[in-house]
C-alpha cells in the first residue's frame, strides 16, 4: 500500500481550521457582526456618550444631575416606573386568574378564549387608547351610563390610570400566554403526589402549581414592564407627557439633536429595562421547572362546581369583553359619524374607508415595503446567526448572537435617538439627503427591532433539524453551501416564514421609532398615519378605519403564520411517529 | 470500487480523557468490518472520523492508500448510512437517491437509471415518487441504502442501522445488507453495541472499550480466544477464575478451585470458562458443589453452581423430558481443559 505525504497547509486553510469554519461562515459572521455593530451597538454608544459628554468633549455627569435636578424629569421617571409596575399588577389580575382557570378546569370553548387573548396583542396599543377614551373615558360610554344609573363616575382613563389601563389590557396577553405554557409543562404527577401527601385547593396551588409555574409568569411580567416603559405613542395619544419617552420625544423634536436631555433619559430607560430583563433572567436562572416527563400527561382539568362554573364564565366573558373592548371600539368609530358624549354613535357610515382608501395607498405600500425588507432582513439575518450558532463552532458566535437579543431590552426610542444622532451627518452619495431621514433607516430600525424573534423563530426551526440530514449530504458530496441550500433551507422555510411574518407584523404597528425617524409624510407607513389622524378630532374617523385596516392586516399575517408553524409541528411530530 | 481502510494510531478527543487513544486498524479491500462495543467506547466516534466529521488530534486515517485526514466529508466519496436513516422530508424517495449523483454531475438520463437500478436493488422500485414521511421504518431504511449505494462508494459505513427496526426485520435486513455487500463487492463498515448482529454479519470484528481497541480478529476467533476480561464478558458470558498456573500445568484458584492439563505459561492467570463447556453431573450428598439458582430459558437449562466459594454459571442443554437439577443438589462439574481459555 503507497501512503501519500499529506500536502502542508495553505494559510487559509490554516486559518480556517484554527477558527472552526469554512471562510463563507466566517464572512457570514462578520457581515452580521458588522451590521449589529453599525446599527444597534455604535448607536447605542453613541447615545451613551453624548449623555456623559460635555458640550464640546470630556467626561461628565452634570446632565445626570440635571435630569435628578429637575422636578418634570425626576416626576416623569416616578411615573414611568409606577405605570409600568402597575400595568404589570393589573394585567397580572387578568392573566393569572384567567390561565390558571384555563389550565386547571374543564371549560367550553377554552380554545376559543385562548385565541381571543392573544387579540389585543395584534393592536397598537395606541390605536386601541383612543376608543378606550371613548368608551372608559370621563365622557364615555361606561362613564355616561354610571352617571345616569348611579349618579358617579370612575377615573379610568385620567391622567396615568388611563395609560396603565391601556397597556394593561395590551400587553396581558404575554403573562397569560408564558404563564399557559408554564402550566401545560408541570406534569400531573407533581400535582398528584402533592395530593397523595395530603394537600389540595389552595394550598396545592399556592405550594406546588404556582411555584412550578413561576418561570413563565416572571418571563411574561418581565416582557410586560419593558414594553411599558418602552411605549411612546399611547401616553402622546393620551396628553400624559410627563413619563420618559415622551419627555426625550418632546426634548429631541422640540429642542433638537443637541440637546443633552434626550440622550440622558434615553441612557436611563435602557439602564431600567435591561436592569427588569436581568432581574427576570437572574431569577430564571436554574429554575427550568419544565417537569413533564415522557409518557406524563399534564395536569388533569377538572370539573367546577355550579357556583365556582358560573363565577369562572362570569370573569371570563368579563375578560374576554374588555380585551375586546378597544377592538369594538375602534370599529365602531370607524363607521360612525358622530360619537361624542353619548353611549353609542349617533349615526353609521363607510365615508371614513372611502376618505382612507383615496389617501392610504402611500401609506399601505410603505409599510408592506418597509416592514416586508425589514421582515426579509431579519429572516436572512436570524437563520445565518442560528446556523452559526448551533452548527460552528466559530469564537464569537455566541458574542453575536446576544447582541442581536439585546435587541429586546433596547427601546425603539432609543434605537431612533441613536440612528438618527448617529447617520444625521452621513449623507447619501446620489441624493445628498441624510442618511438618517432616508426610508431605508426605517426599514433598518425595524429590522434591528424585530431581529430578535426571527431569530428565536430560526434557531427553533434548526434545533428541530438533526444534524444527521445535513451530514448525509455531506457524505453523498454536497459541500457546506450546497447542504444549507438544499437541505437546510428548505427544511427551515416554514420557521423563517412564521418569523418573517412576525417581524412584520410588529415592525407594522410600531410607531416609538417611527416618529423619530419619519422625515416626509410622503415616507410615512400606516402607523405613522394612524398617529397623524388620531391627533385631531375630526381625523379620528378615517384614524380608525386606518386603523381598522391594520388590525385586519396584522390579524392576519399572525393567523397565516400561525396556521404555517401549525402545520409545520404536526408534520413533524407525524414523520416523529413513524 | 472498493478500497482498503488503514487507521494510523488515531488519537481523538477534548480535554484530558481521549475518546479514542491511539487507534490503529487495517480494513482490507472488500472486508465486511465491524465495531463492537458498549455505549462511550468510541465506536462510532471512529466511524465518524472515517467518514470525515470530526478531524483526529493525532494519526491518519488512509482510504485506499490515500490520505484523507484532512479532507471534508464531501471529498471522501464514502456512502454513510446514519442510526435515524436521515432522509429529506422534503425530498421524494427518488430525490434523496439521485442527490449524490447530482452532486456528481451525473447527466439526468444517466442519474434516472442509476436511481431506479439502485431502488430496484432495494426492492422499493415502485415506491420512487413517495415521500419518506410515507415509509415503514423497515423502507426507510432500504431508501437510506440505495441513497449511499447509488454513488457507489469506496467505501460503505453503516451507524447502528438496524437499531430502530423490530427484532425480526433486523434479521431480514442483516441478512439483506451482508447479501448487497457481497454482490456489490463493496468494503463495509459497521457499528453495532449487539454482540450478536456483529458475530452475524462481520467477516472480522474489533471490540473497542474506553477508546480503545480491545482485540481484533473473527468473531469465532474473538469468542474463543479472548485476550482480555473485557472481551471474554462482553463477547457472550463467561465464567472468569483468578488464580495461578504451576510449573506442572495444573491451575489453582483462589477459592480452591483446581484444574490439571491447562495450556499456558506458569504465573498468575485468568481462566474463561464459557458456561456451555461446564458439564454437570449427579453427585453424592455431602458434596460442597450446590446448585444455587436455576433458570428454563428454553433451549438451555442455565445454573448457578456455588464450588469452593466461587460462583460458576453452567449452561446444560435441554432434551425432551431430562429432569432438571433442582435448586440446593449437590453436583460434580467437569471441564475440559481445551475448552478454557487464559487470560492474562
Amino acid at each position: 500500500m503507497t501512503i501519500e505525504a499529506a500536502a502542508p497547509l495553505s494559510f487559509r486553510q490554516n486559518l480556517s481550521a484554527r477558527l472552526g469554519g469554512t471562510p463563507a461562515q466566517i464572512a457570514a459572521l462578520g457581515l452580521v457582526a458588522v451590521f449589529l455593530v453599525a446599527f444597534l451597538i455604535v448607536p447605542i454608544i453613541r447615545v451613551i456618550f453624548v449623555a456623559f459628554t460635555v458640550q464640546g468633549g470630556g467626561f461628565t455627569l452634570v446632565n445626570f444631575q440635571d435630569f435628578f435636578a429637575t422636578a418634570l424629569l425626576r416626576e416623569s421617571f416616578w411615573n414611568s416606573v409606577f405605570v409600568a409596575s402597575m400595568a404589570v399588577v393589573i394585567a397580572s389580575l387578568i392573566a393569572v386568574p384567567l390561565a390558571t382557570i384555563l389550565a386547571r378546569y374543564k371549560f367550553r370553548g377554552a380554545a376559543l378564549i385562548h385565541t381571543l387573548g392573544i387579540v389585543p396583542l395584534v393592536m397598537p396599543p395606541f390605536v386601541g387608547a383612543v376608543a378606550m377614551q371613548l368608551i372608559y373615558g370621563r365622557n364615555g360610554a361606561i362613564n355616561l351610563l354610571l352617571n345616569d344609573w348611579f349618579g358617579f363616575r370612575i377615573p379610568f382613563m385620567e391622567g396615568l390610570n388611563g395609560v396603565i389601563f391601556v397597556e394593561a389590557l395590551h400587553y396581558f396577553p404575554f403573562i397569560l400566554l408564558n404563564l399557559s405554557a408554564s402550566l401545560a409543562n408541570i406534569d400531573s404527577a407533581m400535582e398528584e403526589s402533592a395530593q397523595n401527601l395530603g394537600a389540595h385547593g389552595f394550598v396545592l396551588f399556592s405550594r406546588i402549581v404556582f411555584p412550578l409555574a413561576l418561570p413563565g409568569y416572571i418571563a411574561g411580567a418581565a416582557l410586560v414592564f419593558v414594553k411599558v416603559f418602552d411605549d411612546l405613542a399611547t401616553p402622546l395619544l393620551l396628553n400624559v407627557n410627563a413619563m420618559l419617552a415622551p419627555q426625550a420625544y418632546l426634548k429631541i423634536t422640540s429642542v433638537g439633536l443637541s440637546d443633552p436631555m434626550g440622550y440622558v433619559i434615553s441612557v436611563i430607560m435602557i439602564t431600567c429595562s435591561v436592569a427588569a430583563i436581568w432581574l427576570s433572567s437572574l431569577f430564571l436562572r436554574g429554575r427550568d421547572f419544565s417537569t413533564l416527563q415522557r409518557g406524563g400527561g399534564s395536569l388533569s382539568r377538572r370539573d367546577l362546581g355550579p357556583g365556582a362554573r358560573i363565577a369562572a364564565i362570569a370573569f371570563v366573558l368579563f375578560v374576554v369583553l374588555l380585551a375586546l373592548s378597544p377592538h369594538i371600539g375602534i370599529f365602531l368609530l370607524s363607521i360612525a359619524t358622530v360619537w361624542s358624549y353619548a353611549v353609542l354613535p349617533d349615526g353609521y357610515t363607510l365615508a371614513h374607508y372611502a376618505t382612507v382608501l383615496n389617501e392610504a395607498g402611500p401609506l399601505i405600500g410603505n409599510t408592506v415595503l418597509y416592514c416586508g425588507l425589514a421582515g426579509l432582513i431579519d429572516v436572512v439575518l436570524g437563520a445565518l446567526v442560528a446556523y452559526l450558532v448551533l452548527r460552528t463552532k466559530l469564537p464569537g458566535r455566541h458574542l453575536v448572537e446576544q447582541a442581536a437579543m439585546a435587541a429586546v431590552a433596547v427601546p425603539g426610542l432609543v434605537i431612533g435617538i441613536g440612528l438618527l444622532r448617529t447617520y444625521y451627518d452621513v449623507h447619501l452619495p446620489w441624493s445628498g439627503e441624510s442618511f438618517a431621514t432616508f426610508w431605508g433607516m426605517l426599514v433598518i430600525a425595524y429590522a434591528v427591532r424585530r431581529l430578535p424573534y426571527a431569530l428565536i423563530a430560526a434557531k427553533a426551526a434548526l434545533h428541530q433539524l438533526h444534524i444527521s440530514l445535513e451530514e448525509a449530504a455531506e457524505t453523498l458530496g454536497a459541500g457546506k453551501f450546497t447542504t444549507l441550500q438544499r437541505i437546510v433551507v428548505p427544511l427551515m422555510a416554514g420557521g423563517l416564514f412564521a418569523g418573517f411574518m412576525t417581524s412584520f407584523a410588529t415592525a407594522a404597528v410600531e410607531l416609538s421609532a417611527t416618529l423619530l425617524l419619519v422625515a416626509r409624510s410622503d415616507d410615512a407607513p400606516i402607523a405613522y398615519g394612524i398617529y397623524v389622524y388620531m391627533q385631531s378630532a375630526a381625523g379620528r374617523g378615517p384614524g380608525a378605519a386606518l386603523g381598522v385596516i391594520a388590525v385586519v392586516t396584522v390579524a392576519v399575517a399572525t393567523f397565516i403564520s400561525y396556521r404555517f408553524a401549525e402545520r409545520e409541528r404536526s408534520l413533524k411530530t407525524r414523520e416523529a411517529m413513524i | 470500487m472498493a478500497a482498503g481502510v488503514s487507521i494510523d494510531h488515531v488519537t481523538f478527543g477534548y480535554g484530558a480523557t481521549p475518546v479514542l487513544d491511539d487507534v490503529a486498524l487495517e480494513i482490507a479491500e472488500g472486508e465486511f468490518f465491524a465495531f463492537l462495543g458498549p455505549s462511550g467506547s468510541g465506536k462510532t466516534t471512529l466511524l465518524r472520523l472515517i467518514a470525515g466529521f470530526g478531524r483526529p488530534n493525532k494519526g491518519r486515517i488512509l482510504i485506499g492508500g490515500r490520505d484523507v485526514t484532512r479532507l471534508p466529508p464531501w471529498e471522501r466519496n464514502l456512502g454513510m448510512v446514519f442510526q435515524s436513516y436521515a432522509l429529506w422530508p422534503h425530498m421524494t424517495v427518488a430525490k434523496n437517491v439521485a442527490f449524490g449523483l447530482e452532486r456528481r454531475n451525473v447527466s439526468r438520463a444517466e442519474r434516472a437509471r442509476r436511481v431506479e437500478e439502485a431502488l430496484a436493488l432495494v426492492g422499493l422500485s415502485n415506491y420512487a415518487g413517495r415521500r419518506p414521511a410515507q415509509l415503514s421504518g423497515g423502507q426507510q431504511q432500504r431508501v437510506a441504502l440505495a441513497r449511499t449505494l447509488v454513488i457507489e462508494p469506496e467505501v460503505l459505513l453503516l451507524d447502528e442501522p438496524l437499531s430502530n427496526l423490530d427484532a425480526k426485520l433486523r434479521t431480514d435486513m442483516r441478512a439483506e445488507i451482508r447479501a448487497l455487500q457481497r454482490k456489490l463487492k463493496l468494503t463495509a463498515i459497521y457499528v453495532t453495541h449487539d454482540q450478536e448482529e456483529a458475530n452475524a454479519i462481520a467477516d472480522r470484528l474489533a471490540v473497542l472499550e474506553g477508546g480503545r481497541i480491545q482485540q481484533v480478529g473473527t468473531p469465532l476467533a474473538l469468542y474463543d480466544n479472548p485476550s482480555n476480561r473485557f472481551v471474554a464478558t462482553f463477547l457472550g458470558t463467561a465464567n472468569l477464575i483468578e488464580g495461578e498456573i504451576g510449573s506442572d500445568r495444573s491451575f489453582k484458584g483462589a477459592d480452591g478451585f483446581t484444574l490439571a492439563g491447562i495450556d499456558g505459561d506458569p504465573g498468575k492467570a485468568c481462566l474463561s470458562v464459557r458456561p456451555q463447556a461446564i458439564m454437570l453431573a449427579a453427585a453424592l450428598s455431602g458434596a460442597d458443589t450446590t446448585v444455587t439458582m436455576r433458570e428454563f430459558l428454553g433451549g438451555i437449562v442455565r445454573y448457578r453452581v456455588r464450588a469452593a466459594g466461587q460462583d460458576m454459571t453452567v449452561d446444560v442443554p435441554h432434551r425432551r423430558g431430562e429432569p432438571a437439577f433442582s435448586v440446593g443438589a449437590p453436583v460434580v462439574m467437569t471441564v475440559d481443559p481445551r475448552q478454557v481459555a487464559v487470560l492474562r
